[in-house]
């Protein structure tokens, strides 16, 4: 139902109302803020509670995906690595994981989807109406960074 | 408490089964049952295991943000925490009677409910459910996922996912956003559909509407090719309560009276108003779980609990006032024989009518001039107070609030969907104990039994926050002085694996 899609495609998600759980969302916002003008057209941020199988079709048209996620289990700030999608499963939520999603979206095409990268923030507070902690506010500063040369095209994931 | 099996009488002597999705998500549950040395179940127990204290979280705030914060109760249903807020809230703006909220806003808000209800709906189906129905609950945990489904039935994979976006562009077109919009507000809308928004949505609405027709009908080759298990498997008779539409019972969700029948089909109650809920429901604590029992007052906390959500709204209508979902309702109560269908997997069928009938709702209110011209709000004489019902995806839905002269929230009471189900699944999980339990040995197939049962009522347990990577299930067995005697993980990709009890 959309015009051709910004080639670069970054995904944020999480509970604003949960500490470190909002530090995917933080991230886009920060984003949105330091994204240079002649970038703005190149890049679509696409800010979610969780992920859903509809975003499968919004990977469609894609140069490049990067999910961005909090990870309670991180051990060091930031984290990032290459998706290839992947089955799993869940008990009761209702939510998918960015792999998963990524395996949708070849069931759905038939075809394999665009390079994704998970970029992990290490959050440690979750709480809710608690404001992020402050690891997890270091984490989103060099997870900003990180995103930024990944949008430059400079990025490795690890 | 008075159901069997609620409480054993000497747990002390029983071995212990627990089905515990590790998760630090909100309210998050967990599955425990009791085994006597034959392997009888004598005690089985749906709880959950966090406070959630949501409603601490609103008190204080200015009353004109609520709408939009109570959104972030749930990742799935956000609209109707949207809705149900902004419905309280007009009563507080004075925007009743004389000073009603315009029926241009009333179009906006009913559009975006109905099609808040058909994507929650087509998630449920197609993608949580279908892999139990469509392989089996014996089948390899790998393959009860929804990928499974895509592989082996690409064009219902297909659907699914397109009927869901579908509603999620009907809610970012009368939201605004996809989440969290701010479309609805105390008194009515901020925004009318646009022209663009609307030719793109009526553009796909037959499509749309013969794919939810579609779904209905394999929900019901699925009941018809075991009849015997569906109407049984986790059957719990139940009262049913509901809202419908004044005067002529119809199915209704946005807004009505509340009705509740006997689990048999009589009528108990009818026409009540939702500003009296607090005369009809109370709700009772017990120490095991974080949610609480909500009952019928004039029977009692023993005897006064009920069943919402699709099977209940489903059979507590006289009718569906739209023609497809209608014919599909006579059929899902012809298949019943007369008599209330009250089996877990029935409630599958159920929701698939809704979802023919929510869409057919979507499709006819496109052709609504309403939708695209006129007031946006309304308001009259501030009050303190306000009430209000919805039907959610899950059921009735309740949001109350006093407000101070200061414009703060002074107090906030919530009822959801999963609280008022909340003894239903607690029965339902028993019903599947004794009927698969007793006696034998435990496989993770007959553990799936009880998820099965649970995910039936589509709780939301575990949607409001989530993290990478943790959502797996621990079961332990445990001797009657407490050592652990096996452990079983399933990990994040569905595969089981043994484990050393000592870490448990």
């Amino acid at each position: 139902m959309s015009a051709m899609p910004a080639p670069l495609l970054v995904i944020g998600w999480g509970n604003l109302a949960r500490g470190d759980d909002a530090l995917g969302p933080l991230c886009l916002e920060r984003l949105a803020a330091a994204l240079p003008p002649d970038r703005r057209a190149a890049v679509e941020l696409l800010v979610e509670h969780q992920l859903a199988p509809e975003h499968a079709l919004d990977l469609a048209g894609r140069a490049r995906v990067l999910f961005v996620d909090c990870d309670a289990a991180l051990a060091q700030p930031i984290a990032a690595r290459a998706l290839q999608p992947q089955r799993d499963a869940s008990a009761f939520s209702h939510a998918l994981s960015p792999a998963a999603l990524l395996q949708v979206y070849q069931q759905l095409h038939g075809a394999a989807p665009p390079p994704a990268t998970l970029l992990a923030l290490r959050g440690e507070r979750f709480g809710l109406g608690e404001p992020p902690s402050a690891a997890g506010l270091a984490a989103l500063d060099a997870g900003v960074a990180w995103a930024l040369a990944w949008l430059a095209g400079g990025a490795a994931a690890a | 408490m008075p159901s069997p099996l609620e409480t054993a009488e000497h747990p002390e002597r029983l071995r212990r089964v627990a089905i515990d999705p590790l998760s630090r998500v909100e309210g998050h549950g967990k599955v425990t049952l009791l085994l006597d040395d034959a392997g009888r179940v004598q005690q089985a127990r749906l709880h959950i295991v966090e406070f959630r204290g949501f409603e601490q979280f609103i008190v204080g705030r200015p009353y004109w943000e609520v709408p939009v914060m109570v959104q972030r109760l749930c990742g799935i249903c956000p609209v109707s925490h949207h809705l149900a807020a902004s419905k309280a809230l007009d009563r507080v703006v004075g925007a009743t009677g004389a000073h009603a909220v315009p029926a241009s806003a009333t179009a906006v808000r009913r559009l975006m409910h109905y099609g808040q209800v058909m994507q929650s709906h087509a998630l449920h189906f197609f993608h949580l459910a279908s892999p139990d129905l469509l392989f089996g609950f014996d089948s390899e945990p790998q393959r009860r996922h929804i990928l499974a489904v895509a592989e082996a039935h690409p064009e219902i994979a297909r659907q699914g996912v397109l009927l869901r976006k579908y509603g999620q562009e009907v809610i970012r077109a009368t939201a605004g956003k996809r989440i969290h919009g701010t479309g609805s507000v105390p008194g009515g809308v901020n925004r009318l559909l646009s022209d663009e928004d609307h030719a793109l949505l009526l553009r796909d609405a037959p499509q749309m509407v013969d794919w939810a027709a579609g779904a209905v009908a394999l929900a019901r080759r699925l009941h018809e090719s075991d009849a015997a298990l569906y109407r049984h498997f986790g059957e719990v008779p139940a009262r049913m309560l509901s809202l419908v539409r004044p005067g002529d019972g119809a199915l209704e969700l946005y807004d009505g009276v509340l009705r509740v029948r006997e689990a048999d089909g009589r009528l108990l109650l009818d026409g009540a108003s939702d500003q009296d809920y607090l005369d009809l429901i109370e709700e009772a604590v017990r120490p095991w779980s974080y949610m609480k029992f909500p009952y019928l007052r004039r029977l009692g906390a023993e005897d006064g609990w009920y069943r919402v959500g699709p099977l209940a709204r489903v059979q507590n209508c006289s009718f569906i006032p739209t023609p497809r979902a209608e014919a599909a309702r006579q059929d899902f109560v012809a298949a019943a024989g007369g008599r209330v269908a009250h089996g877990a997997l029935t409630t599958h069928w159920a929701r698939m009518v809704e979802l023919l009938h929510a869409m057919e709702v979507i499709a006819e209110s496109l052709h609504d001039p309403a939708l695209r011209a006129g007031e946006l709000t309304a308001s009259g004489p501030r009050q303190a107070e306000g009430i209000a019902a919805i039907e959610a995806p899950r059921g009735t839905l309740i949001h109350h609030y006093r407000v101070g002269d200061d414009d703060l929230v002074s107090h906030c009471n919530l009822i959801v969907s999963t609280t008022h189900n909340n003894q239903a699944m607690n029965e339902a999980v028993r019903a599947v104990a004794r009927q698969y339990f007793d006696g034998r040995a435990l496989t993770e197939g007959l553990l799936n039994r009880i998820e099965v049962a649970i995910r039936a009522y589509d709780p939301c347990l575990s949607c409001a926050t989530h993290a990478l990577g943790r959502m797996p299930l621990d079961v332990t067995l445990r001797a009657a002085d407490g050592r652990p005697l096996d452990r079983l993980l399933r990990d994040g990709d569905g595969l089981c694996q043994p484990a050393d009890p000592a870490g448990a």
